[in-house]
């Protein structure tokens, strides 16, 4: 992994970024704001991908995650404005015991992955896309292939929901 | 501390957020994008160790996280689209009605 305090830089905006838009995404009120938080979120981790050497993943979290996920989301709160939802954008009452449950979520998980240990030297190379193409045609033949089903069951089953019956 | 590290606590604390929207939303699509915070830790992670141990498999199962993210949003915003036409309410909570 590239190193320098121009990475590092980086590496800081881009958390910064993230978390702030994260933080955004669950407390916002208007449900709009919230998913265009959703799309800095998602292009700050964009971003991180890039930096851990993960070009192809970026490229493919802009175009599915922002080009088509935060697209239908905006048309999906769009269209669902006239709805009736109560007006602070239906953020519930039990923020303190859910914000309790969270951090303390968030400790046991820093605490546990802090504690790992791993070998830092022998720094390796980044898994290259060809490397990638490999796995996903011959180890990961199956799992790619139920994924294609899936993606098919899923168009068809959202059509099927979302088309009115008589 | 080095920069795994502390991309690891951030990837905790996506992924914490991310349950305390799925806690405190009530609004279907808030719930949604939750999930989707959620998931993106898990890729971040997976992209993290496999970037640390050099392994291609890690960058194909976030591959995997990002193709089920998008069937999730798809069958869930028809979910809502379809609640919204035939229960005339988006809060997840005021849902009642096992018949639709």
């Amino acid at each position: 992994m590239p190193a320098g305090p121009l990475i590092a830089l980086a590496f800081a905006g881009l958390a910064a970024i993230v978390l702030v838009g994260a933080v955004w995404v669950v407390t916002l009120g208007n449900l709009f704001r919230a998913a265009l938080s959703l799309g800095l979120v998602l292009l700050g981790v964009a971003g991180l991908f890039i930096l851990l050497e993960a070009e192809f993943l970026a490229f493919v979290q802009i175009l599915v995650y922002v080009g088509a996920i935060l697209t239908l989301v905006v048309f999906a709160v769009m269209l669902t404005a006239r709805v009736p939802s109560n007006p602070e954008g239906g953020v519930s009452r039990q923020r303190l015991p859910a914000a309790i449950a969270s951090i303390a979520l968030f400790v046991v998980l820093a605490v546990v992955t802090q504690a790992l240990t791993w070998p830092t030297e022998a720094p390796t190379d980044a898994a290259s896309l060809n490397a990638l193409g490999q796995q996903l045609v011959k180890e990961l033949l199956l799992p790619f292939e139920v994924i294609s089903l899936v993606i098919v069951a899923a168009m068809a089953g959202a059509m099927a929901v979302a088309v009115p019956r008589k | 501390m080095s920069v795994f590290r502390l991309l690891l606590l951030l990837n905790c604390a996506l992924f914490s957020l991310g349950v305390y929207g799925m806690l405190t939303r009530r609004h279907a699509i808030g719930l949604l994008l939750a999930i989707e915070l959620i998931l993106n830790a898990a890729a971040l992670n997976f992209v993290l160790f496999g970037r640390l141990f050099g392994q291609a498999q890690a960058q194909a199962f976030a591959l995997f996280i990002i193709a089920l993210a998008a069937c999730e949003a798809v069958v869930g915003l028809a979910i809502v689209m379809s609640l919204a036409r035939s229960a005339n309410t988006i809060l997840a909570d005021r849902v009642q009605l096992l018949k639709g």
